[in-house]
């Protein structure tokens, strides 16, 4: 391979518990989002858009789909001779096998992936996350600081930092600590999980971390203190605009639900920063002289002949005459019979609703997002 | 059998739908929110399992080029096979064909090296799911040399005037084809053959100073040959003229309609990554079929919005075909009209034409 200046590691393994059944069968990163995206099609497009052509997608819970959804990465023109998307599941090694054992690991047991591109820097990303970023710009800083790692920092309320891994920096927004999920917290800026270091730097911490086997071999919580530990040179970088973990059912149906605004943060129609995505190819939507579509999003291959208000229909939904769906997300493939009633929910891909069925309607909590999967 | 080698067409198709064919050939007219009409003949080979499709092409060709590239949605992005655009660049002294023949005569090369063993000959004017493994089945058990595709239709449209029509016998076999107004069996322009019985054909006509291959060979039929009519009983469009794409594409608005071309077997077209289209509180859409990208404020009734079509709140879209990144701005009213490529309608402007005769625009004007 040839040099490249810089390489993404993209840390897709995660189950996302918290996803309850949306994650039963699939990982998080290949979780549905926006009508026709999955998660991990906002940090693939964003390599793409910051022109990073060459991706390591770290995987391990429920592999599969993901990786026929990757397949040579054509969708996000990283189908290329020199670089590209590489899929790297853990693997059988000489010193035995085992899964990996935490984010720093993952990295670790690539070590020689990554050294093939005898890259200047490491970019660490996580598909977890909804959010449109220039990486381009965050390397500019990181080489303008000579830093050894930054990390890149969105700003949270004092009351949401408890939630978040905390970076405590001094003016200059050189980081001091690391403090996961404190319980006082002494700053605003919250980790995104998004990594940038010197790949010398990066590797002998990774072999350092590795000889320790009290370890989680975690970047966050392992391997950050170790170079903070050492007095190495650690910068947060500001990132401003929208970015949301859609780790739980409350918040991946909240972030859904900010795509319906007239003019939402996060732009999905922006000609210049393009989320690309597998497209399922299906024909325009069909919005029958009965229905009703306000305040929302309505992906191809959708027949509506119902009522759809302030809900995101992904592609070849099907909703029968009758029928009123507000403030939901409703999967791809899902058939909607007659007189159904939906309220506040995410329905999962493929389900079928008999006419008349209600859903969400009758509450104990108005908060309370239903989810409604074949298992429940 | 080795499998389909696909013929596409072109020779023969007049660029008559005004505005629209201007800058492209008829092949490349956008169609149905996201289609252009080659891609139904396209998809429709792709599912027959087609590996090796040529396209022969005269003119205007450069938006058609642009829209298939490497073929890749079709599945023809192929190491071995796949799909070729054969525009005339022919330089052999000695030929002698005319007509269509010159593209076969021209491109032998393409026929010897395709692996399939059956040719598909198809144009692109009409729209439909001909299914060709069953009309090879169908060809097979009739055991003929070429078998033609024809539709019975219930009635006669302006736009059939143009068709070739197709007489069958009891048994199935085609005792004559010719172009009387008043027949209902109209041809559609597709018939497959064995690849060796083709390229003798070919050779027996230009050899014999003949020009046009389906009119000479199988038509005329000199050589006798046994000739089946497969009757196809789904859904066709026939699209030469402005009313006929008018008509026709209004007509998708019929759920039926809609199911016949769509839910079984997607048609495949080339890949855009819109977002999907967004309907704002305001927005009043009815029986209309809307593509992704689209952000709608206002009303849209029986209409088609391709791809990433802007109607702003308080504009008004009735009986109106709008293509790709149109806007639409507020107060603007359109009324049967066709609106091509990247035009913009300014605030407060009104555009009404004729049921029968919608008032077309050309590609990137502002009104």
């Amino acid at each position: 391979m040839s040099k490249k200046e810089v390489v993404a590691m993209l840390l897709a393994g995660g189950q996302g518990k918290r996803l309850k059944d949306l994650t039963k069968s699939l990982a998080k990163p290949a979780v549905y989002f926006g009508g026709t995206y999955r998660i991990i099609d906002f940090p693939l497009s964003n390599c793409a858009n910051s022109c990073i052509d060459t991706v390591g997608v770290l995987t391990q819970y429920e592999p599969t789909l993901l990786h026929a959804y990757i397949g040579v990465g054509n969708d996000w023109d990283m189908d290329r001779k020199n670089g590209g998307v590489f899929v790297l599941p853990p693997h059988e090694r000489q010193e035995g096998s085992s899964w990996y054992q935490g984010t720093a690991d993952a990295i670790y047991r690539n070590l020689k992936f990554v050294e093939s591109f005898d890259p200047e820097h490491v970019l660490i990303l996580s598909g977890d996350h909804i959010y449109k970023m220039d990486y381009q710009k965050m390397i500019d800083y990181h080489k303008a600081k000579n830093a050894d790692c930054t990390i890149s920092v969105v700003n949270v309320t004092l009351e949401e930092a408890s939630r978040f891994g905390m970076l405590n920096t001094h003016d200059d927004l050189k980081i001091y600590e690391f403090d996961e999920k404190p319980k006082n917290p002494k700053s605003t800026l919250a980790s995104m999980g998004v990594y940038l270091f010197k790949w010398d730097v990066l590797k002998s911490y990774l072999i350092k971390d590795e000889q320790d086997p009290a370890s989680s071999y975690d970047f966050g919580k392992d391997l950050i203190p170790l170079l903070l530990g050492d007095n190495k040179t650690l910068y947060a970088y500001p990132f401003e605009g929208y970015w949301r973990d859609v780790g739980t059912i409350e918040s991946l149906w909240e972030a859904n639900m900010d795509m319906l605004s007239e003019a939402p943060e996060l732009d999905l129609n922006d000609p210049n920063w393009r989320i690309f995505t597998r497209s399922p190819n299906q024909p325009a939507a069909y919005i029958a002289p009965s229905a009703v579509v306000q305040d929302s999003i309505v992906n191809e291959g959708c027949i509506v002949h119902g009522e759809v208000k302030h809900s995101v229909l992904f592609f070849n939904v099907e909703v029968g005459e009758g029928s009123v769906i507000t403030d939901s997300v409703i999967m791809p493939g899902v058939k909607i019979g007659k007189n159904v009633r939906i309220h506040k929910a995410i329905v999962n891909e493929d389900m079928v609703l008999e006419d008349g069925a209600q859903i969400g309607v009758e509450r104990t909590d108005e908060k309370e997002i239903m989810l409604v999967t074949n298992e429940s | 059998m080795k499998g389909f080698v696909g013929v596409i067409n072109l020779d023969h198709e007049l660029d008559q739908l005004k505005e629209l064919t201007y800058f492209r050939c008829g092949a490349a007219v956008p169609f149905a929110g996201r289609y252009r009409l080659i891609d139904f003949a396209l998809s429709n080979m792709m599912y027959a399992g087609a590996q090796d499709i040529s396209l022969f092409v005269r003119r205007k060709y450069r938006s058609l080029m642009d829209h298939l590239g490497e073929g890749r949605p079709w599945d023809l992005d192929r190491k071995r096979g796949g799909l070729f655009i054969l525009p005339p660049d022919w330089h052999d002294p000695t030929d002698t064909s005319t007509g269509d023949l010159q593209h076969i005569h021209n491109n032998m090369d393409f026929f010897h090296r395709s692996t399939g063993d059956i040719i598909i000959h198809t144009g692109t004017q009409h729209v439909n799911k001909i299914d060709y493994k069953d009309v090879y089945a169908y060809h097979l058990e009739k055991g003929a040399d070429v078998t033609v595709i024809y539709k019975k239709v219930d009635q006669l449209m302006p736009e059939h005037s143009a068709c070739r029509r197709i007489e069958v016998d009891e048994s199935g076999f085609v005792t004559d084809i010719h172009q009387e107004l008043d027949h209902n069996n109209i041809y559609l322009e597709a018939f497959i053959m064995s690849k060796d019985l083709y390229l003798e054909q070919v050779n027996y006509c230009i050899a014999h100073g003949k020009s046009y291959f389906f009119r000479d060979a199988i038509q005329n039929n000199p050589n006798h040959l046994k000739i089946a009519g497969y009757e196809y009983t789904g859904y066709n469009a026939v699209i030469n003229s402005v009313e006929s794409y008018y008509k026709n594409s209004m007509d998708l608005l019929c759920p039926d309609n809609y199911h016949q071309l769509f839910r079984e077997n997607p048609v495949q077209t080339k890949i855009k990554y819109e977002a999907p289209a967004k309907y704002l509180e305001s927005a009043q859409v009815h029986n209309s079929l809307v593509a992704n990208g689209c952000v709608i404020g206002g009303e849209v009734d029986n209409s088609i919005l391709f791809r990433g079509v802007k109607v702003e709140k308080g504009a008004k879209v009735i009986n109106s075909i709008i293509l790709q990144k149109c806007t639409i701005e507020s107060g603007a009213v359109l009324e049967n009209v066709i609106l091509d490529k990247d035009v913009q309608i300014t605030h407060d402007r009104t555009l009404i034409g004729d049921v029968k005769h919608p008032y077309v625009t050309a590609k990137s004007t502002s009104l």
